[in-house]
């Protein structure tokens, strides 16, 4: 798994072709399941893609859309959601909440011209730190090759969709 | 409120901690470049880098920074939140600030230990602490909820752990349920004959305890029961129990044993489950002599009366006045309340016909260790007898080490106990028939106590150790009975083929086939292999993620039985800890309605899986019962109006977050 400097260069998202890019990767973690997997990763010293900065929420349930939404408008690549498997959510049912959510936000964030593959849900349990590892870095990879989302409409182009509306 | 949780002018005051934890963060993220970062984001007056913050010196760092620089908010980056945070929110009260005025940066879990990178993972430490920061400004002081423990106890399972526990709880003056699935307790120990390594009898030091457990007045002991649902909380668990029919009176029933004498069926003729199936029993039988409690039960599977309505009913006559024996009995179900569980539900052995060249199930003189537990156990099938199915006293036993453990193909964890009680059986084997015992081992593990010493005692008598993985197992001889042991033997670098009369597989342990169901059943986590998840390997071994619920014996990993009554002791520690606080202190993250928001669309109302929001027809709002609440957040994520609010958890502070980790420096 690629190592590269993340960060010191990263301030430039000027284009996939750029060799500074790095992709930026968000992740919403629950507490139980997948922060505590990540915990394990770390305490069994595995190595992955120093891409991904968690954000622990006390279940994958507490995913409110707009945070993704807010992390790609400010300059997130990826986002991962992490959640406990289906059946054994701490809260019972807050990962199906969280399914749900994902289903339809893939759907809107189609309609907004976001790849689908960068927004993913992973069920990671508190024993799956080797999951932790290859979901990060093979989301890294999949993020890497897409390239930097591009948010922002082009100034021109923006200017001539204004003028046909 | 301290007065000083805002500063004079109304801005927070913010104090950064940057830990090195010795090597394991300053190793590979640069701590000086963080402090100095840490030093230059908004309302950071304070920034500094320790050694070890969670040290007396460390926590005093922030205590005396909070009183010389009027701080309001406090960062640590260190490691997980799930291993120090508790400290450091003390560190922060003490220094006069709310505790929750703080928040936790893992850069260690999550940034040293798994980057190799330093300038990655020190960017990446950065990106935390700047969204700890700017989260952190954004914190409100909030109080922990206190919630009364109830003191009676709930113990699952009446192995040796079970009753340890029990036992401990009982004469500790808390009244304990003690639930057992089978239709007595002694689990898998009543089924050894001696223990290693001091050879005592395991029945002469369990029967004693099991005894003690049936007479404690503080224990209600349930056997042939499960439970079946739990609900509720830490200090309030609602636990239903099925207790499934014996068709024989418990509370009447004296344990006389004459209905067995008496029974239609003149001879013992179906295979008995407590020896495994080498020996048999009636429909009406008791598993073992000294099976506790003392009632027999009947087997509806085997019994005439069940199966065609027209048996004599002789253990009815036999009975006689005291009526014990009922064939209407029905399964019955039990509420109780406790404010504490103990999760000792044990183990189950290997299945060695998952190694099929080994030959289990398809050459009869391939045996369990289990199995042979009972053939030298004096009040097993055979008296205490080792012979084979044919009658005839083995002259040559095989033991095979390692069966379904430290192997890619079945289990990779080594199950601990096998090597110590393949010994045992050596010995025993040797002492019952002067058998050659050949052990076929892959390493001798003997770390415990008296171990080594008790190996080389079996050494000495003449047991033969073979290092190697025994390759195949297959029937020579005349009649074809003997069994030929196919092994390399790595010492002498060459194949051995070695005939015997008997094989022995040290079969390793495995999670209860059902502990899947019973994990879900109490919201509790499992490890890779199945077995219980303790909250932390070192420092909370008996406690799960669950609060109030905790791990005795071999449901968590494959122990020993001193082990097990050690860990039973602790679990039994655990409890009367809560108990005797009388009261848990919850955290404050519970959800709630800021009333004057709420449209009263009742969105929120069937996505709580506690029933903890209800509707306020007068006010047309929703409202949230706090003591409910178990502060998921799946509300607050669903509100349309954004009116309900998640302690520590709320909007704006993961949106800070969110800018925090992608803002640029």
């Amino acid at each position: 798994m690629p190592e590269e400097a993340f960060g010191h260069q990263r301030g430039s998202t000027s284009g996939a072709g750029s060799d500074s890019w790095q992709p930026r990767i968000v992740a919403f973690f629950c507490n139980w399941c997948t922060y505590t997997a990540a915990d394990l990763a770390g305490t069994s010293r595995m190595k992955y893609a120093p891409n991904v900065r968690v954000i622990r929420v006390m279940c994958s349930g507490r995913v409110d859309p707009q945070f993704v939404l807010d992390a790609f408008a400010r300059g997130a690549d990826g986002v991962l959601i992490g959640g406990c498997h289906p059946g054994d959510c701490h809260y019972m049912e807050g990962n199906y909440k969280c399914l749900r959510r994902f289903l339809l936000l893939r759907r809107v964030m189609k309609e907004l011209g976001i790849e689908e593959e960068r927004l993913r849900l992973e069920w990671i349990s508190a024993s799956e730190g080797e999951k932790v590892r290859a979901v990060i870095n093979e989301m890294t990879e999949v993020i890497r090759r897409l390239g930097p989302l591009h948010r922002e409409v082009p100034a021109e182009r923006e200017a001539v969709e204004v003028a046909a509306s | 409120m301290s007065m000083r949780d805002v500063s004079p002018n109304g801005t927070p005051r913010i104090g950064v901690y940057i830990c090195h934890c010795g090597t394991n963060i300053a190793g590979t993220v640069d701590v000086h470049a963080l402090r100095e970062y840490a030093a230059r984001l908004p309302h950071v007056v304070v920034a500094r880098d320790y050694k070890y913050m969670c040290s007396d010196p460390g926590q005093a760092l922030i205590r005396e920074d909070i009183r010389a620089h009027n701080l309001t908010r406090i960062v640590v980056a260190s490691c997980s939140p799930l291993l120090h945070e508790h400290t450091f929110r003390k560190a922060t009260a003490e220094g006069g600030l709310n505790p929750f005025y703080f928040q936790m940066v893992n850069i260690r879990e999550h940034a040293s230990w798994v980057h190799e990178d330093k300038e990655a993972a020190t960017e990446k430490a950065k990106d935390l602490i700047r969204a700890a920061v700017f989260r952190v400004t954004l914190h409100r002081p909030l109080e922990r909820r206190q919630v009364p423990i109830h003191p009676d106890v709930l113990v699952v399972g009446g192995g040796i752990a079970g009753i340890h526990a029990a036992l401990t709880l009982a004469n500790a003056g808390k009244h304990v349920y003690l639930v057992e699935r089978e239709p007595t307790i002694g689990g898998h120990m009543a089924k050894f004959d001696k223990t290693f390594p001091t050879l005592d009898c395991a029945a002469c030091i369990l029967t004693p305890k099991m005894t003690a457990v049936k007479a404690h007045p503080n224990i209600t002991l349930w056997t042939y029961s499960e439970v079946v649902r739990v609900d509720g909380y830490v200090g309030n668990y609602k636990v239903t129990v099925k207790r499934k029919p014996r068709y024989v009176k418990e509370d009447v029933c004296v344990g006389c044993l004459e209905c067995i004498e008496a029974c239609v069926y003149k001879d013992a003729r179906f295979p008995d489950e407590f020896n495994l199936g080498l020996g048999k029993r009636k429909p009406i039988y008791i598993p073992f002599p000294q099976a506790t409690p003392q009632v027999v039960l009947i087997d509806p599977e085997t019994c005439i009366e069940f199966k065609s309505g027209r048996c004599k009913k002789t253990c009815v006559e036999a009975c006689g006045e005291r009526r014990a024996i009922d064939f209407n009995q029905k399964e019955e179900i039990k509420e109780i309340q406790v404010g504490t569980i103990i999760l000792a539900t044990g183990f189950k052995t290997f299945d060695p016909r998952r190694i099929p060249y080994y030959g289990y199930g398809v050459y009869p003189n391939v045996y369990t260790a289990l199995e042979v537990e009972r053939l030298v156990n004096s009040a097993g099938p055979t008296g205490g007898e080792v012979v084979l199915r044919n009658g005839r006293k083995p002259e040559s036993v095989a033991i095979i080490h390692c069966v379904g453990s430290r192997d890619e193909n079945t289990n990779r964890y080594c199950s601990r106990v096998c090597c110590m009680y393949a010994i045992k059986l050596a010995h025993l084997i040797k002492e019952r028939t002067g058998a050659e015992v050949y052990n076929f081992y892959i390493d001798i593990r003997a770390p415990g106590k008296a171990f080594e010493e008790f190996y080389n005692r079996v050494q000495e008598e003449g047991v033969h150790f073979i290092r190697g993985k025994v390759a195949d197992i297959y029937p020579s001889g005349a009649e074809g009975d003997q069994l030929v042991v196919q092994v390399e033997d790595t010492l002498l670098g060459k194949v051995r083929k070695i005939p015997v009369d008997m094989v022995v597989l040290a079969v390793g342990l495995e999670p209860q086939p059902d502990a899947e169901e019973v994990r879900r059943m109490f919201n509790i986590s499992c490890s890779s292999e199945g077995f219980f998840l303790e909250r932390h390997p070192k420092l909370a071994p008996v406690n799960t993620f669950t609060d109030g619920i905790f791990l005795a014996g071999a449901c968590q990993g494959p122990k020993d039985i001193p082990d097990t009554v050690a860990q039973a002791g602790a679990a039994a520690a655990e409890a009367l800890a809560l108990i005797d606080a009388g009261y848990v202190e919850l955290e404050p993250n519970t959800a709630y309605v800021v009333e004057e928001a709420c449209s009263g669309c009742k969105t929120c109302i069937p996505l709580c899986p506690y029933n903890a929001i209800s509707f306020l027809e007068e006010k047309k709002k929703a409202t949230i019962n706090e003591v409910l609440c178990k502060g998921c957040g799946a509300c607050v994520a669903a509100c349309p109006s954004a009116s309900i609010k998640q302690n520590l958890f709320e909007d704006e502070m993961i949106f800070a977050e969110i800018e925090g980790v992608l803002a640029h420096a």
